[in-house]
Formats: structure tokens, C-alpha cells, sequence
């Protein structure tokens, strides 16, 4: 068993994995339960103002994406920030923390724009005793029409304000919640960083409508025959996160701020993924919400398992692995070269390589009178949509060409590095990009 | 004392009613909604899809599939319809195993093939027990076809003619239609009625019409029908059975095909008589359906008796594995030898250079009925037309010696004797004869 003990600006927990500030995380109860089956940490639901709390809908508050079988794939949620007192949460904050020490708990905080309601509910939450705060500048309905949220999380000037604010009024750790809705998720995270934030966490969910009733011409979830747009989560923005998640990790002006890694973490493997691209743990929430707290289980021991299959000590060894090699477009090798290969003795000849191919691509795989399908390497691209709707894992591959053998395509023989900026055609009609040297 | 499973002879009622009809319940029950997306998404949606190949029909499998897995399986149903009007009754009795999911490529993948006979059935099921014929007839064209035999070529036959505006007249032998549907295929394969529930929803389409109790030679010569009708289609199936010469006398030896024939016609077939031990001779389908639906009457053994061996039985692996579970013996390399009263002596085989020869050894079983299942024949074929192994010769879509007279299903040369075979044959002579009817138009 490796160890998973992970320090994330001080905050200790004896594993990454924390629960993000959702549904799964508004309760004592919830959070006791998600303690006992072995989750690092949570990002207690977030609190508003004292007084009368916010009113949810009484009617259906998420809507959902499914994949084959109804694996839920992404999810999306109307529902706002807790509907209970302040007084109540910050009771049972400090009653779970004084019974946990040892795990994380973070409290996710969204008050209006104002310096004083932060500063007094800052000094609330210091008392139960809770690790750290969130600012949560991220949820896209309900409260980001009352100025908050999204809201502020998409003008970087009210972000780095808002920070200022808290970071002069608390000792505890902050974390800003990055909202993905945004053109740049640059902007954000350096306003964060200068506003004097420990870390971002992101992302926060995406403005979505996930599908609309076809009979009654509303979108789902529906309320009262009308709807509204949700945040989207769950598997399905995962790609979405990572790159966000990745973009502020590569960036020279962030690159040291850590991050908390949030976007459809379903199991082990997510998280590391989302590691090596530079998230100093990850918060979880769709996945939990859709399987129950058990899942960290698999998430623990597939963590453990890799670390020691790869011989790392530490989870700091994961983080931002992969970072290095995320580069732009521009920096990429146009002198590689791949080509499909189809494994005869597992293809169970579907023929879905065919129809992508023959129908969508370049026409390079050839199907004989018996159903043998085979890739034509003077025609193949190498764009791997074969790889990716086969339904055989490794069945096609891609196999690099070293340097120097003959490409049947064009004919050319294999040569070294050579990016878009140094290439040939890169003229200032096409493109105008400034050459760069080769690495 | 009470009648049941041990009582001698041939008996009938040896078991419970209650029992008896847990028996010939549904073999594979309908699939649920939930089981049809389950299932459905299972399929992968192949390129020229090697399930519509093996399909004799060449239903578009992973279309029909792919609507079922949308929502919509009453266009699946249409999918289906459009190549094999009889999906229904295929969807129940096809040999899947050996067609469609024998060709799934998930079959090769995992061994697990898509469901495709159960989704279909879900599918057609739709239409037909909703009472939805989904095709329309053509104008009324004036022209007359009689179509011998209510069977799956003939009823696929009259569709499709009927489709294209032309008037049917369907001439059966017996009291119903259906054809093996109704008379031959195992009742737990096609429970409710279905043979006739299918009838009744393919008649929707108009312009057929159908007269029982017609068998050709009897009142109805092939000469008078030509001269009433612009086209002859013959699908009247195999009327006569395979005899075998046997030394000895038995009391209950009877064909196969009859004992199920009437047996199908029993409501609940506690009145249906069966053997204490029951010998089925033969290796096909319909010895597995003889010795099953024994066995499920009651018997206290059944056995199979195939001369030849194992592999070279015509029953699929999956119905020698539905007999062996129902409780039937397999006995393979036993040829029929001689009968007494009250069993038989089967002589025991091998195969030696190619050549069934007996070995010398003789085996006697106690048998009170022995049920022949050793392969049909065509009886009383016109002597005007040619034919070929025993049956109606024919060239292309069915086209028999005489013009005019197209032919297909069982009766008809080439091709496996399948519901489907004969739902694909009858539906290619309707266009042949629709083709050459209107001149190509």
C-alpha cells in the first residue's frame, strides 16, 4: 500500500480525495458517512449570508446524460447553495471537524459582493475550527443572477477584489472555485493569484441544458413546464477540466499556485490524470452522487496500486508529471509519423473501422469479400478515429514509423523534429506564425 | 389408481393441467422494455452487418436494432416487416443460433451474441398485437393469384402480392392457416395462439382471401386453377411422411409430425394420449420438438434415437441442449431395427470409411410409443410439374417447369426447410409473379 497522504497548503488528509462542495457535502450526516467509508476530505456545501437561508425548487433539480445502459454520463443541477441556516451548518461544521481531525474539511463560502458580509462570515467559520475556505465564484444559476457566483467569477476584477477581501481577513488557507464559462481560464486564475489566493480548484460546472422534453417542448429538468439552464457535470466534462486544469499548470505566471482538480473524477485513473497535469488533489462529487461514497474504495486501492506499479513514494510525485509535455499546436512534431495496424487474430470484424473510414476519413482501410479489414498505409493519416470507434481494446494500434523508413503516403522518407513554425509551408499567406528554432 | 408418469402404455393427463401448462409456457418470455434497451445497446451497429448476411430474409438487423435502442420499435417492427413478413413467428422459431447470432460479432467477441430473435420479437410484437399493419395495398390491378398452402410461403407470397394491388386466393388443406406455424412447430415456441394472432394481422393488408379445407387434387386441380387465376404460387409444404420398414408389430408407433399436429390442437393438452417410455426416431428439429413436448406431457423417459452420430445431427446445439435439459435422452449411432411389443431394438452404428454401416450390436429399449420423425415428403405433386430430389423443381424466385406456376417453402427443391427459407422464397416468387405480371413495369 503506497502512501496517499497528501498536504494541500497545509491542509492534511490522509488521502487526495476530497468531496466537492455539492449536495453529497450540505450535512453533518452526509459528510460523517463520507468520512466513515474513507474520503480524504470535503468541501462543505456552500454557505450564504445569516438570515432567512436561499429556497430551492420543490420540483426535479437535476437533468442527466446517459450512455449505453444508462451510465450516467453527465449530469446537470439547478439546485443553489445551501437552503439551511448558517447557524445550523457552522454547528455541525464544527461538530464533524472536532470528531475528524484528521480529514480535511473546507468550507465553500458565497456572500454577496460586499467586504463586510465576507468578513463576518470568515470569522464564523474560523470558530468551528474547519481547515480552509473556498470562495465559490463559480455556480452558473440561481445566485449568479443576485451578483454572486459565476457572476463574479467571470469579471477577474471583482475576483481579485473578493479575494483581497478574505485573504486580509483570514489566517485560513483559500482556495478561489474557478467557474469554466468564461473565454480564458487564464484570466481567472492569475486575478486569484493576485488577489492573494493559496490555490484555485476548478471547474466548477458548465451552463447547460441537457435535453428538452420532446412532447411537451421544455427542457428537462422541468419546472412547472418551464426550465432553466444548470451546471453541467459528471464524466462528460472531464475533457473540459483537464484542459483548464492543464492550462493553468503550463502557464508561466501560475505555474506554482496549486490546484484542486474538479470535472468528472469517476475513478482512480481520472485522478491521476488529473495529477500529473498538475491538480494537487481532486474533489469529487458526480461520481459519488451516482454510485454512493463507496467508490472511494476503488479510488484508494487503484491509487495505491499504481503508485506502487510505478514505484512512487509519494502522490508529489504524480503531480504535474505530465505537464511538460502539454505543448500548443505550433510545437508539435509534423515529422512524426503513425499508421493504423489492425490485429487479425482479435478483430472481430464489425467493420466499424470501415464505415468510419470509408464513409468520414481518408478511405485507407480495405475490406475484403470475407470481411478482413486491413489499413492501406499509402492512404492512411493516422487519424485514429479507426482506434477510437473500434469496440475491441488494442485491436488497432498505431505504430510509429522511425526515421528514416519510407511514409507510402507521400512517399517521403521519415525525417527529424520539424514544427508548424519551421515548416516549409508556412508562409505569411497561410499562416504568418514566426519561425522558431527546432528543439 | 391416478394416472401419471409411470403409468403403462399410452395414456393421456399424466400430469397436473397446471403443470402441463407451466410446460408449454413461452420458452424465451418477451423481453421487458428495460431488457429490449439492455440488449439493444449491446449492438454495434456493423458495417454490411454479418447477422443480415446469415439472415436468410436479409432483415436489416442493426437498423431495426438501433430503433428498438431509440425508442422506437414500431419503426423496427416496419425495418423487419419490409423483408420478412413473418418476422413474428420467425423471431420465436428461427434457429438463431445458426443464422443471425450465430454471425454476431459479439458472438465472436465474447460468446455472447446480441440478442437479435428476442429484440425482434419485442419489436414485431408491437405491431402485431397492436393491431398495426403497417403496409398499405397498391391500386387494385385485376389480376387473380391462387396461392396453395396457408403456410409461411404462401402467407409471405399472398403479402406481398397483395401489397402490390393484386387479388389472392389462399387454398389450405385444413380447417386453419398457419401452415407448420400452427400444425408442426413446438407450442412452446408460439404460445397464445400466435400462428393465428399473426394470421389475423396479416390479412389487414386486403385482398386476400382464404379457402379452407381445399387440398390440391382433391376438388382443386392445379388445370383449374391456372384457368381462374393469372398465376399459380405452390407453397402446400410436405404433406407426406418418410416411412421405414421395420420387422415386428407395435401398437403405438405413429408419425411425428401427426402426434404433433393434433397435439397442437389441444387446448390444454391434458387430453393429448403419450407414451410411458417414448422413443423419437430421428435427428432433427422435429424430433426434438416430438421428444420435448413428450416429455413435458408427462412420459417418464424419452429418448432420441439418431442413427448417425453427434455432430452429424441436423438439430442445433441448442436443441439438443434444450432436450437433454428437459430430461430427454440423447442416443446417437442408433438406427431403427426392429419393434415388439412394448419396446424397440435398435441397431447400434458407426461411420467407417465415409459409410453408416452397424456394427452388430443391438440395443432394446422399452418403448410404449415411438414417434418417427424421419423426414417428410411431398405428396401428390401435379404430374405436370418437374421435379427434382422429390420436390418441385425450380429455377431463379421459384419459377417451377410450367410458366406460370411459381412454387416455394418446403415443397419446393433447394433450400434449408426453415420458416424463414420459406418466408424468403415465398416473398421473391410474389415479385417475380408481380414482375411478370405487369411486364416489368
Amino acid at each position: 500500500m503506497a502512501d496517499l497522504r497528501s498536504n494541500f497548503l497545509g491542509i492534511k488528509s490522509p488521502n487526495p480525495f476530497w468531496l466537492a462542495s455539492a449536495p453529497p457535502t450540505d450535512k453533518e450526516y452526509n459528510v460523517r458517512r463520507a468520512f466513515e467509508a474513507g474520503w480524504g476530505g470535503v468541501v462543505w456545501k456552500t454557505l450564504g449570508e445569516e438570515g432567512p437561508p436561499v429556497v430551492n425548487v420543490s420540483g426535479p433539480r437535476y437533468g442527466a446524460i446517459h450512455g449505453a445502459d444508462r451510465r450516467l454520463l453527465g449530469l446537470n443541477n439547478i439546485e443553489l447553495i445551501t437552503d439551511r441556516p448558517l447557524e445550523v451548518n457552522l454547528r455541525e461544521i464544527k461538530a464533524v471537524k472536532r470528531d475528524w481531525p484528521d480529514r480535511a474539511l473546507v468550507v465553500s463560502l458565497m456572500v454577496p459582493c460586499e467586504q463586510e458580509p465576507w468578513e463576518k462570515i470568515l470569522k464564523a467559520v474560523e470558530e468551528t475550527g474547519a481547515d480552509g475556505v473556498e470562495l465559490n465564484f463559480g455556480c452558473p444559476h440561481g445566485m449568479a443572477e443576485r451578483g454572486m457566483g459565476s457572476a463574479v467569477g467571470q469579471v477577474p476584477e471583482y475576483i481579485e477584489m473578493v479575494t483581497r477581501w478574505v485573504r486580509n481577513a483570514t489566517r485560513m488557507p483559500v482556495i478561489v472555485k474557478l467557474t469554466p464559462n468564461i473565454t480564458n481560464i487564464l484570466y481567472p486564475a492569475e486575478a486569484a493569484m493576485r488577489g492573494g489566493a493559496d490555490a484555485v480548484s476548478l471547474i466548477n460546472t458548465i451552463n447547460s441544458i441537457t435535453s428538452v422534453d420532446i412532447d411537451s417542448f421544455c427542457p428537462e429538468p422541468s419546472i412547472d413546464g418551464k426550465g432553466a439552464h444548470g451546471g453541467y457535470c459528471g464524466p462528460a466534462v472531464k475533457p473540459i477540466a483537464l484542459n483548464m486544469v492543464a492550462e493553468i499548470a503550463r502557464n508561466a505566471e501560475t505555474a506554482n499556485l496549486p490546484i484542486s482538480g474538479i470535472g468528472g473524477v469517476t475513478t482512480w485513473r481520472d485522478a491521476v490524470e488529473f495529477m500529473t497535469l498538475g491538480a494537487g488533489n481532486v474533489q469529487v462529487c458526480t461520481a459519488a452522487m451516482t454510485y454512493g461514497f463507496k467508490i472511494v474504495q476503488e479510488m484508494i486501492s487503484g491509487l495505491s496500486q499504481y503508485m506502487d506499479e510505478k514505484g512512487f513514494t509519494s502522490i508529489d510525485e504524480i503531480v504535474g508529471r505530465a505537464v511538460p509535455n502539454v505543448k500548443d499546436w505550433n510545437e508539435l512534431n509534423l515529422n512524426f509519423v503513425t499508421k493504423a495496424v489492425i490485429d487479425q487474430d482479435t478483430c472481430i470484424q464489425c467493420g466499424r473501422c470501415y464505415a468510419a473510414c470509408e464513409d468520414t476519413s481518408h478511405q485507407a482501410i480495405a475490406m475484403s469479400e470475407d470481411r478482413i479489414f486491413t489499413v492501406k498505409d499509402e492512404e492512411c493519416v493516422a487519424c485514429n478515429l479507426c482506434v477510437n470507434v473500434c469496440p475491441v481494446e488494442d485491436c488497432i494500434t498505431m505504430k510509429e514509423l522511425p526515421l528514416g523508413a519510407l511514409d507510402e503516403r507521400t512517399g517521403r522518407k521519415v525525417e527529424p523534429y520539424l514544427n508548424w513554425p519551421n515548416h516549409p509551408n508556412n508562409t505569411p499567406a497561410n499562416c504568418g506564425w514566426d519561425p522558431e528554432p527546432a528543439e | 389408481m391416478p394416472i401419471n408418469s409411470s403409468t403403462p402404455g399410452i395414456a393421456a393427463g399424466r400430469l397436473p393441467v397446471d403443470q402441463i401448462a407451466a410446460g408449454f409456457s413461452d420458452l424465451d418470455p418477451p423481453l421487458s422494455d428495460h431488457e429490449a434497451l439492455v440488449a439493444a445497446d449491446r449492438c454495434y451497429f456493423c458495417y454490411d452487418a454479418p447477422c443480415t448476411t446469415a439472415c436468410p430474409t436479409s432483415i436489416d438487423i442493426p437498423l431495426f436494432i438501433r430503433q428498438i435502442a431509440t425508442g422506437t420499435p414500431e419503426a423496427a417492427a416496419r425495418t423487419i416487416f419490409a423483408q420478412n413478413v413473418l418476422g413474428g413467428i420467425c423471431a420465436r422459431v428461427c434457429p438463431t443460433e445458426t443464422l443471425c447470432e450465430e454471425a454476431c460479432v459479439r458472438e465472436t467477441a465474447e460468446g455472447e451474441p446480441v440478442q437479435i430473435g428476442r429484440l425482434q420479437r419485442y419489436a414485431t410484437d408491437k405491431l402485431i398485437f397492436g393491431g398495426v399493419q403497417p403496409f398499405a395495398r397498391a391500386a387494385e390491378t385485376g389480376r387473380k393469384i391462387a396461392v396453395v398452402g396457408a403456410g409461411p410461403a404462401g402467407l409471405a407470397c399472398a403479402h406481398r402480392l397483395a401489397m402490390h394491388g393484386h387479388s389472392v386466393t389462399i387454398y389450405d388443406a385444413r380447417p386453419k392457416g398457419g401452415g407448420l406455424n400452427e400444425y408442426g412447430i413446438a407450442a412452446y415456441k408460439a404460445t397464445d395462439d400466435f400462428a393465428q394472432a399473426e394470421l389475423d394481422w396479416l390479412m389487414k393488408i386486403g385482398g386476400i382471401t382464404i379457402e379452407y379445407g381445399r387440398r390440391l387434387g382433391n376438388d382443386l386441380t392445379l388445370a383449374a386453377l391456372q384457368e381462374a387465376h393469372d398465376a399459380v404460387f405452390l407453397g402446400m409444404g410436405l404433406a407426406g411422411v418418410n416411412a421405414v420398414a421395420l420387422e415386428g408389430e407395435h401398437d403405438g408407433i405413429e408419425s411425428a409430425v401427426d402426434w404433433i399436429a393434433s397435439m397442437r390442437q389441444s387446448a390444454d393438452k391434458t387430453d393429448v394420449p403419450v407414451g410411458r417410455n417414448v422413443v423419437v426416431i430421428g435427428g432433427g428439429m422435429t424430433a426434438v420438438d416430438a421428444a420435448v413436448q413428450s416429455k413435458l406431457l408427462g412420459a417418464e423417459t424419452v429418448t432420441i434415437a439418431y442413427r448417425r452420430d453427434q455432430a452429424a445431427m441436423p438439430a442445433s446445439g441448442y436443441e439438443q441442449d434444450l432436450a437433454t435439459s428437459k430430461g430427454v435422452r440423447l442416443l446417437f449411432n442408433a438406427a431403427p431395427k426392429a419393434l415388439g411389443p412394448g419396446e424397440i431394438t435398435l441397431a447400434r452404428t458407426a461411420t467407417k470409411g465415409g459409410k453408416l454401416a452397424e456394427t452388430g450390436e443391438d440395443i432394446t429399449l422399452p418403448a410404449d410409443q415411438v414417434l418417427l420423425a424421419i423426414g417428410q415428403t411431398l405428396a401428390g405433386a401435379p404430374e405436370v410439374l418437374a421435379l427434382d430430389g422429390g420436390k418441385i423443381a425450380i429455377t431463379g424466385p421459384g419459377r417451377s417447369s410450367v410458366p406460370g406456376i411459381w412454387a416455394g417453402g418446403d415443397c419446393a427443391a433447394g433450400g434449408e426447410d426453415l420458416t424463414v427459407t420459406a418466408v424468403a422464397e415465398g416473398r421473391d416468387a410474389a415479385e417475380d409473379i408481380h414482375a411478370s405480371l405487369m411486364g416489368g413495369a
